[in-house]
């Protein structure tokens, strides 16, 4: 057989398969079978009943909106001033915001506690301030690109054109840029709001033992529940197919991939 | 036997699609070693994809491609004597001139040394000594051309193809180059064969042109041929600009289209459907009484050499280029020597007439919408978000500067007593029985003549409304 | 005016907030100070320390070997993988396209979960073989170099391949002469991409590691659960040495694209 350029994709959708597909479908039965291998509803009837799982979903929601808004709030201003000031060093400051990306956030929650612990005293005393403060400290890059990269492509002359129509700068701003701004949005709320659901190394690091979606995996895995683990892996991949359903998944690869 | 000169042959090509589209049917060809063939059509003819058939980056569905007599069908492109220059040059950004043009001979394992010369002289070929070392990025799009060009013979194919290869070059540097590649190709007496949708460039450096449309071939022969002699409307409308007329014999050497009754030297018998093709620089402007038909001067466009003039005989639009100018609003008499009437059996009666395009990209004629739109009909056409409606190719269609010209069969239309029903009112000012059908000449009230079949008997002079169905007609786009 | 003040004014506290630890934690690790605040002498003995600890060198290198071997494997799947789909069938190349986006928008729990059920539950491949955390490491990483090649071979002109395969090239030189280099900056960013990735990575290494291995990342979350003094302050020179290679990565590659930059303008105007 002659060599083609279409056989090249057959490696790579094996490993896919192999490595991608045939995990999730596995996840299923794990999920949905007992020690014993017989096919059982438990594990999901029990996630949803459980008042202590239901505790760490709702305290899961909680941190997630939480760090969301507040990454939003700080980064959504950070990117518009950012990307309409014509300062001489746009990309220098650009790139000050996405070089902490490439510095182990292991190594960088380290650092913020040492500060909080100086600042708190006790850093026990303060367990969701301190799991808000470490997750948008660890995830703000993620939300302050995106945004960025959107306004920045925003042609000037629309900005211009409201105002050569009467629109004041506030006005401007809100009936324009934010509206023209919504991608960007969407795809940063979406690198924030996921991890904060799942990532329980943060909060393990600054002494919050409370648990979030992330930690009850991390918890059957100590415990070798496969099963456990495979159905709250199952509803984290439901809520993340439906969270990128409702943002748009366009954006997603921009964003993550816009870390180089 | 094949003929010995015969360098390539294409019997019976046909290409369609995986979607179905059919985009070349049943291409014959013979090519003569040294000659120089052009592929002429408009886009979407099938001219490329025959070229990429010849080249081998498409295998045909049908038919086979001869090579000095040897089959040369499912051959893949890097095992055929045939090199290509393509519409964009398709010159390798990251190597330098020198690397680009060494790049085929070193594929053949050829000796260093012979490469350098051979590069050296190829450049010397294309006027471009001394760029060796010069990075492709840093080179005019001119000079750009020149290297791809290069970087093809220095391979010395047995067949050059060249695909729209002037296109990206401004109008001066496009006259330039043709008369180069003309000359490589008097110098150097390897095949060309060239795809063009520009006329003036086919008829300018061709042996011989190849007119294509909708995939198939419309004429084969000498630029004189194809431009005196077009065999059909396609050809003649497409090659140069003329005015094409429906029309009918009405008696020995005597044709009658455009509203009047021309003396002609094609002899056809009485009766015939013919097609009359006239060129521009053709037509004769008289005094009002003096010539063959009548009518008013629509437009006055100075053209540098000549000016055109374009002249309304009812709703017969001829166009004429002249020396003279003339007033708009005007009278005037137009005459045409009988010899420069081109008469042309209209095998099929086609029936031609051309169609507005409105604000809302939909077709008008004679202020009834027609039920269709322009992308429904302009294939790879589309609307695009910001309201404006492009072709396959990007570029933006205006309402006002494009029409269309509909094409319908004399058995699709209708004729009907209920003078509101169709699209256009006229009377019948000819009528034959062909044995089992009787043919009329409609003429209408915007005294064009309309070719409809019926099997019923009509009388002359009656008043009938024709119905045209949408799904029927065939369409074209034109630019005004 | 005001206003542009507060403007500069935000983005300097952002900046802060972002700088401030790194940056006390840097000056700290000159110390020996066990704590912030409590200022001690200079000392470079907490590096001294990272770099002659065997713990610590070899989890560092570990780290590092894994990024770079995991990257290289990904770097060629993900490339290959783009160039067969983008040249596939529209249907192959849909299947391609969708499988590829799952580990990219999959919280990396999951997919290092769902890797060791297969890998080590249902496949009984020992973590000690490293097999799995090699094959995390890989799926994390292989989509993201698939996604940042993709554009560039959309963008590369198509005829370019034709012009090979005319000029007398074998597909797979045509592919390897033409078409890849064509698409290296995309392989390179592409490749940089799956080395920070795998860096950065805690999740997938927890689920798939051996016992005896440690990546920064587990490393560090583990160090913080009450590690000796000596090996925390360790930690903060890392951080710093890490924090200068990335201001040192970031230096010369923008002076290089600069004098790229410079340099093509200077042979366009010649």
């Amino acid at each position: 057989m002659r060599f083609s350029r279409k056989s090249l994709g057959i490696p790579y959708a094996v490993f896919l398969v192999i490595f991608v597909a045939a995990p999730l479908l596995f996840l299923f039965y794990y999920a949905f079978t007992d020690g014993q291998g017989q096919f059982t509803m438990y594990n999901l009837t029990h996630f949803f009943t459980d008042p202590n799982t239901l505790g760490t979903l709702y305290y899961s929601f909680t941190i997630a909106i939480v760090t969301t808004a507040v990454c939003l709030l700080l980064a959504y201003p950070a990117a518009y001033f950012l990307a309409t000031s014509r300062l001489q060093t746009k990309s220098v400051i650009l790139m000050l915001f996405i070089m902490p990306m490439w510095i182990n956030f292991s190594l960088r929650i380290t650092a913020l506690k040492e500060i909080l612990n100086v600042l708190e005293g006790n850093l026990a005393m303060h367990p969701f301030l301190n799991a808000v403060i470490g997750m948008t400290y660890d995830f703000m890059p993620f939300m302050i690109l995106p945004i960025y990269t959107t306004i920045s492509r925003l042609d000037e002359a629309l900005r211009e054109a409201a105002m050569d129509l009467g629109a004041d700068p506030v006005q401007t701003f809100l009936r324009v840029t934010l509206p023209l701004s919504v991608p960007g949005i969407l795809s940063g709320v979406s690198m924030v709001f996921l991890p904060a659901m799942t990532n329980y190394v943060v909060l393990d690091m600054l002494y919050n033992s409370t648990y979030i979606m992330g930690s009850l995996i991390g918890s059957y895995f100590a415990a070798y529940n496969w099963h456990g683990g495979s159905m709250i892996s199952l509803i984290l991949l439901a809520m993340i197919c439906l969270f990128t359903l409702l943002t748009g998944n366009a954006e997603e690869e921009g964003a993550r991939g816009a870390l180089l | 036997m094949e003929n010995r000169d015969t360098i390539i042959e294409l019997k019976g090509i046909t290409k369609i699609y995986e979607d179905g589209f059919k985009a070349v049917d049943d291409f014959n060809l013979e090519v003569k070693k040294g000659e120089f063939v052009t592929f002429l059509g408009p886009s979407g003819c099938g001219k490329t994809t025959t070229l990429r058939m010849i080249a081998g980056f498409d295998l045909p569905t049908e038919g086979d491609i001869l090579l000095n007599g040897k089959s040369i069908t499912g051959l893949p492109p890097y095992e055929r004597p045939i090199n290509t220059v393509f519409q964009r040059y398709a010159l390798f950004p990251h190597m330098s001139v020198y690397d680009n043009i060494a790049f085929g001979l070193r594929q053949k394992k050829t000796p260093k040394d012979v490469i350098s010369r051979k590069v050296g002289r190829v450049l010397e070929l294309v006027d471009l000594e001394g760029f060796e070392k010069r990075g492709i990025q840093t080179l005019s799009g001119g000079q750009q051309q020149r290297i791809a060009i290069a970087r093809a013979l220095v391979n010395e194919p047995q067949i050059l193809l060249l695909d729209e290869p002037l296109g990206a070059l401004d109008l001066k540097m496009r006259k330039e180059m043709q008369l180069e590649l003309k000359d490589m190709h008097d110098k150097l007496g390897i095949t060309f064969i060239y795809v063009t949708h520009d006329q003036e460039e086919a008829l300018t450096m061709s042996d011989k042109i190849v007119v294509m449309n909708e995939g198939r071939t419309q004429q084969i022969g000498t630029p004189e041929d194809i431009y005196n002699e077009p065999v059909n409307a396609f050809v003649a409308d497409f090659i140069g600009e003329s005015n094409i007329f429906n029309g009918m014999m009405t008696g020995h050497l005597k044709a009658r289209f455009c509203g009047g009754e021309f003396a002609c030297v094609d002899d056809y018998e009485e009766g015939t459907h013919i097609t009359a093709v006239v060129r521009p620089e053709d037509v004769e402007i008289t005094p009002p009484g003096e010539g063959t038909i009548t009518g008013i001067v629509d437009s006055v466009i100075f053209k540098g050499i000549h000016y055109e003039i374009t002249v309304l005989s009812g709703k017969n639009e001829m166009v004429i280029q002249t020396v003279h100018s003339a007033k708009v609003g005007d009278r005037v008499g137009m005459r045409v020597d009988p010899e420069n009437i081109h008469i042309m059996l209209a095998e099929d009666h086609t029936n031609l007439f051309y169609a507005d395009v409105n604000s809302d990209f939909r077709l008008e004629y004679n202020g009834h919408r027609l039920d269709t739109s322009l992308t429904a009909i302009i294939r790879g056409s589309r609307r695009r978000e910001d309201g404006t409606v492009v072709d396959a190719n990007g570029e933006v269609l205006e309402p006002g500067r494009v029409r269309i010209l509909v094409f319908i069969q004399p058995d699709d239309i209708e004729m009907t007593d209920d003078q509101d029903a169709g699209l256009i009112r006229g009377t019948i000012s000819n009528l034959i029985y062909k044995g089992d059908h009787y043919s009329y000449i409609i003429h209408t009230e915007l005294e064009q003549d309309f070719v409809v079949d019926d099997e019923y008997l009509w009388n002359m002079d009656d008043r009938v409304s024709l119905l045209m169905p949408v799904e029927k007609m065939k369409f074209t786009l034109k630019h005004k | 005016m005001a206003w542009k003040v507060c403007k500069r004014l935000f983005l300097i506290l952002v900046l802060l907030f972002l700088y401030l630890p790194i940056l006390l934690l840097a000056v700290y690790s000159f110390t020996s100070s066990t704590n912030i605040g409590a200022i001690r002498g200079f000392s470079i003995h907490n590096y001294v320390t990272l770099f002659t600890t065997p713990e610590l060198t070899g989890m560092i290198s570990g780290t590092v070997l894994l990024a770079l071997g995991a990257a290289g494997i990904a770097t060629v799947l993900g490339t290959i993988g783009a160039i067969g789909a983008f040249y596939s069938r529209r249907n192959a190349s849909a299947f391609i396209t969708t499988l590829n986006q799952i580990p990219v928008i999959n919280a990396d729990v999951v997919t290092g979960f769902s890797i060791c059920v297969l890998l080590v539950v249902v496949l009984h491949i020992g973590k000690d073989s490293y097999i799995p955390l090699v094959a995390g490491h890989v799926t994390l990483c292989a989509p993201f170099v698939f996604l940042s090649v993709m554009p560039r071979i959309r963008q590369m002109d198509s005829s370019i391949y034709e012009a090979a395969l005319d000029l007398g090239a074998t597909p797979f030189r045509a592919l390897m002469e033409v078409v890849v280099p064509q698409i290296v900056p995309g392989i390179v960013s592409g490749f940089a991409l799956a080395v920070t990735l795998s860096l950065d990575d805690y999740f997938i290494a927890m689920y798939t590691k051996p016992a005896t291995f440690d990546t920064i990342s587990t490393y560090v979350v583990n160090a913080t659960k009450g590690a000796q003094t000596s090996i925390k302050t360790a930690l903060w020179a890392l951080s710093t040495v890490i924090f200068l290679l990335v201001v040192l990565v970031v230096l010369v590659s923008n002076l290089r694209t600069r004098r790229l930059a410079a340099a093509q303008d200077g042979s366009l105007t010649r």
